[in-house]
């Protein structure tokens, strides 16, 4: 049971089809934090959102207590820091390290890499399917042996790599290019299938059918070729 | 002059290395799972990086000895490769032979390690913590690629570009610090931490930027607090001895950049 005093409020700013907003609600969800979402236009930003996240105007932002903290990273190490039940981050200090850096790896890197694939055609976009390949094969092999990345339960790099999952492994159908293969990628497959398995994650990722009609739309919209 | 400390076969034994970046959680040979923190301590860097300053300066606020393995600029030794396959960047820190990358990372896991040595790098309360980890992200991904930019930039409508971007950043930090620190003198407070590593181990490479460009990048009368924060930080004593000479510095950056680009 979480602790948490009665008086104590958490309010999460997201968007309901943004992986980055997921997780928050991923890392919420586990702890039995209590909280209120608030559904933002990222379009038509409002100005709740432009006073709470005045660097980067971005959703997520989590609001505790009525102190703000922008960055999804960054917020889950808040969560994990002031919720002590079910820790997302390791206890070993090697571990976190290796955990913090599979997360930056998928944000900074891979997630990049996946995007050059959606917005890219032909030549260009063998190769962004090629470059997120060789970065998918270091978490591919992170895996082996383990249930998930956190080992017999979900963990930091999990919870961030959600992203992987149900984002970009949703995208191929709507691009019509396996970017993770099950032939190349047994073990992130099987990861997926425990992920499916699991009630917080049932619970917290977009609808597949509403979400892929959304991603298709997005696309339709920036003139993005979809299968 | 940066040069290679000898490495010997043993310590770059095959594959437990680099299976360590992988399946850090299975069982190794070394067991970690001990009180102290013991077991050798090794940093692959160089003298002029900021990033490889960043662990430098928390080791020494533990007081943890190290071995210190300079790479050659413009090639990679076969030790930085095995430690870092992903990035092949420095800095590394190698501890017991385990590889730990990325220098706000390694930061954190040395004050995790050496928990119990020194003073505290990363604040105690949540928030103080989460505002460290944001500023510190901040300067990464934008402050100092403003810093960059303003290196690269060509022109007289280029530069106003970045210097516009640079002194947006620094306003931006000055409010942080002033909001950090509490009236103290670090962002930290009294002590230097992990966000006053962060920002100060750009601070030899800033002043060869403004020499060469003959230009304040750090204000004092737009930024006094930073300032102040600047020389207070430059001169505490796990700063000083890994704090690049800003004449050697400058030297060196003519010389990188005097390089032909690829």
């Amino acid at each position: 049971m979480a602790e948490r005093s009665d008086t104590e409020e958490v309010k999460l700013l997201g968007m309901w089809a943004s992986p980055f907003s997921r997780r928050i609600e991923v890392a919420l969800t586990l702890k039995g934090v209590p909280y209120e979402f608030s559904e933002q236009d990222i379009t038509n930003k409002s100005s709740l959102l432009l006073q709470l996240n005045p660097v980067y105007k971005m959703i997520p932002v989590l609001v505790h207590n009525g102190k703000p903290i922008s960055e999804s990273l960054v917020i889950l190490e808040y969560i994990d820091d002031t919720w002590r039940n079910n820790p997302i981050l390791p206890q070993d200090p090697c571990e976190r390290a290796t955990a913090r850096f599979l997360a930056k790896l998928i944000d900074q890197q891979i997630c990049v890499a996946a995007m050059k694939v959606v917005g890219k055609v032909g030549e260009e976009r063998d190769a962004a399917v090629e470059a997120t390949r060789d970065l998918l094969m270091f978490l591919e092999k992170e895996l082996v042996g383990k249930d998930f990345f956190g080992g017999r339960s979900l963990g930091f790099v999990d919870i961030v790599a959600t992203l992987v999952a149900f984002w970009l492994m949703r995208t191929e159908d709507l691009l019509g290019v396996k970017v993770v293969p099950v032939e190349l990628f047994p073990e992130i497959h099987r990861w997926v299938k425990n992920l499916l398995g699991n009630d917080v994650i049932k619970k917290c990722i977009p609808p597949k059918d509403e979400h892929l009609a959304y991603i298709r739309a997005r696309m339709d919209k920036l003139n993005l070729k979809s299968a | 002059m940066p040069h290679r400390s000898n490495v010997n076969a043993s310590t770059c034994q095959n594959i437990t290395f680099f299976s360590h970046t992988f399946t850090l959680t299975h069982p190794s040979v070394l067991d970690l799972k001990e009180i102290m923190p013991s077991g050798e301590v090794k940093l692959i860097g160089a003298w002029a990086s900021p990033f490889v300053m960043r662990p430098r300066v928390a080791l020494n606020l533990k007081s943890v000895p190290y071995e210190f393995l300079q790479e050659t600029f413009g090639s990679k030794s076969e030790l930085l490769l095995k430690s870092n396959p992903v990035h092949k960047k420095i800095p590394v820190l190698l501890h017991a032979d385990k590889p730990v990358c990325e220098s706000n990372i390694i930061v954190e896991y040395i004050d995790e390690t050496w928990s119990s040595s020194g003073p505290s790098i990363l604040p105690s309360h949540p928030y103080d913590r989460a505002m460290a980890r944001f500023w510190a992200a901040y300067i990464d991904e934008k402050w100092f690629v403003a810093l960059r930019n303003f290196l690269k930039a060509e022109g007289e409508e280029e530069k106003k570009a970045v210097v516009a971007q640079m002194e947006e950043g620094n306003a931006l930090l000055e409010k942080a610090f002033i909001d950090c620190s509490k009236g103290k003198p670090f962002f930290n407070g009294d002590n230097i931490g992990y966000l006053d590593i962060s920002l100060g181990s750009f601070l030899a490479w800033l002043r060869v930027t403004e020499l060469a460009a003959s230009h304040k990048l750090l204000d004092e009368a737009k930024t006094p607090s930073l300032c102040k924060w600047a020389e207070l930080f430059c001169n505490d004593p796990a700063v000083k001895p890994v704090m690049p000479e800003t004449a050697k510095l400058a030297e060196f950056a003519k010389k990188i950049f005097a390089k032909p680009q690829a």
